[in-house]
């Protein structure tokens, strides 16, 4: 019977270890994000040039730590997109007074270490659940299954926190196919991606990322929106291996009984 | 008994790891991996610089923009190495600096020492009347930030082709004005785009970006492309700077990424 079958020890491998470099990536991207908590679309976006969105995360936030802007002399007076802070419709400068909070140093580098413990991990389990047949048999709906009733009737049993007791293995139900699913194949390669987005050399061998994304600001913040979606699975994640049997879910998923 | 399969699957994947780590460490004949002190930070920042070198074809350029693309521009760290009121001021080279400024960089001048056949000094009209590119190109601040200007210089490449680079050579290592100093490989040396810049935007390169002369290493982040050039030392060894280098200050000496 289907109800006996346990987590796989490669997958109870893979899923600690690629936690731990999610864990590891989210608190260094927060601590990279508060040196500069604005978010831009395109290719340019800095304090001079206006923002799509301003995080209240840091002392870095709207600080007033600027010389009156001037502009570069060459490029005066053509028509320009012109921005609340630039000076008339023409590109300027101005010199920081302010000494930012500035963590990146060691934020960058766990960041980066973090990102290869991530991308050898998905690798491996991406590589194991399509050789094995995991990811066919068990995280992808089966035919038929996926109907807007039976999304409707789950959907409406989370919400009313009827949580049916954990299996202790990959008997997924459809909502956690979903959103299991999402992370695996959309979510985290996506991050990925916008993260090599984000690197000048990588950008420079593959310009085709900057189209992709609309620019190295655009991607930045696409990174930082799957940062957050991210940030909410795992919170619902823990939330449900909490309502269904925290102890034998933990157990299911380390020593595999 | 079957008979034995000639590669088992196992074998098959260790002999195939094998393979690739016997490829990625053939590698390192073109390069030397930076110290990591231990330190497991400066590891992952060693991965990935094996990683770029290795997997990324060489000196592929950044991607480069139109006059319209021009984005205001913040300047940050030292604005004016010569203004002894600003906390950045460094007595070392402080006062020459602003000596320097005030007879319109005229006497200023850039030693090249080291491996070369022809140690010697340049002037702002030497660099001038050598081959110039122009590029409008994407500046990446680690900080997370990004602005669009456009650079004229001479390639760092034709000005140590004309001081007489040794084949030996493998670093080269910048000096400047307002006490930082920093190295690049020869690979982002030689790369078409690492320029000396005098010129931005049309104009004079001012003094908060750097001027009268800046280095531009395109495929790193921003904090590699130094201001206030004043001495290149050419060198065969890897060089980490001792307490004023990027690593000890507690930043990953390659920022490709």
């Amino acid at each position: 019977m289907q109800v006996t079958q346990r987590h796989a020890r490669w997958v109870r491998a893979t899923h600690w270890i690629g936690a731990a470099s999610v864990l590891a990536l989210a608190f260094s991207g927060f601590v990279i994000l508060m040196a500069h908590p604005r978010l831009y679309w395109g290719d340019a976006g800095n304090d001079l040039t206006p923002a799509l969105l301003e995080l209240p995360i840091s002392r870095n936030h709207r600080h007033g730590g600027w010389t009156t802007p001037t502009r570069f002399a060459e490029i005066d007076g053509r028509a320009r997109r012109a921005g609340p802070t630039e000076v008339g419709d023409a590109p300027v400068s101005a010199s920081r007074t302010y000494e930012i909070f500035n963590k990146n140093g060691w934020g960058r580098s766990l960041h980066f270490l973090a990102a290869w413990g991530l991308v050898a991990t998905g690798a491996i389990y991406l590589l194991g659940g399509v050789l094995s047949g995991h990811v066919r048999a068990h995280l992808i709906p089966r035919p038929g299954e996926l109907t807007a009733t039976h999304l409707a009737r789950e959907l409406a049993d989370h919400l009313r926190l009827r949580i049916r007791p954990a299996t202790g293995g990959p008997q997924y139900g459809l909502l956690q196919k979903c959103a299991y699913a999402s992370v695996v194949f959309v979510a985290l390669p996506l991050t990925v991606l916008t993260g090599l987005t984000m690197s000048p050399a990588i950008t420079a061998a593959f310009p085709f990322l900057l189209t992709l994304f609309g620019g190295v600001q655009s991607a930045r913040t696409i990174h930082f929106a799957l940062w957050a979606s991210l940030v909410l699975f795992v919170a619902g994640h823990v939330l449900m291996v909490a309502l269904s049997g925290f102890r034998r879910q933990v157990r299911a998923m380390t020593v595999g009984d | 008994m079957p008979p034995r399969p000639r590669l088992t699957r196992r074998e098959a994947l260790l002999g195939g790891l094998t393979a690739a780590g016997g490829a990625l460490l053939s590698g390192c004949s073109s390069y030397d991996l930076p110290p990591t002190y231990g330190n497991v930070l400066r590891m992952g920042d060693a991965l990935t610089y094996a990683a770029h070198r290795t997997l990324l074809p060489g000196q592929s350029l950044v991607r480069e923009y139109g006059r319209a693309d021009i984005s205001s521009f913040p300047a940050i760290g030292t604005t004016d190495p010569g203004n002894a009121a600003l906390p950045t001021f460094n007595p070392a080279f402080g006062e020459r600096y602003a000596q320097l400024r005030a007879g319109g960089f005229a006497d200023w001048r850039l030693e090249i020492a080291g491996k070369v056949a022809r140690p010697g000094t340049y002037s702002l009209a030497d660099l001038k009347r050598m081959p110039a590119r122009t590029q409008i190109t994407r500046h990446l601040c680690e900080e997370g930030w990004s602005a669009i200007a456009e650079w004229t210089g001479v390639p760092l490449g034709h000005v140590l082709q004309a001081a007489g680079i040794l084949p030996s050579a493998r670093y080269v290592t910048f000096q400047t004005f307002d006490h930082w100093t920093d190295n690049i490989d020869m690979l982002d040396a030689l790369h078409p785009q690492t320029i000396l810049a005098y010129g931005m935007n049309g104009g004079d390169l001012p003094v908060p970006h750097g001027g009268p002369v800046r280095l531009r290493v395109e495929t790193q982040v921003g904090y590699k492309s130094l201001k206030f050039l004043r001495r290149l030392l050419v060198h065969d060894e890897f060089d980490d700077l001792g307490k004023d280098g990027s690593m000890k200050n507690g930043w990953s000496w390659y920022a490709g990424i």
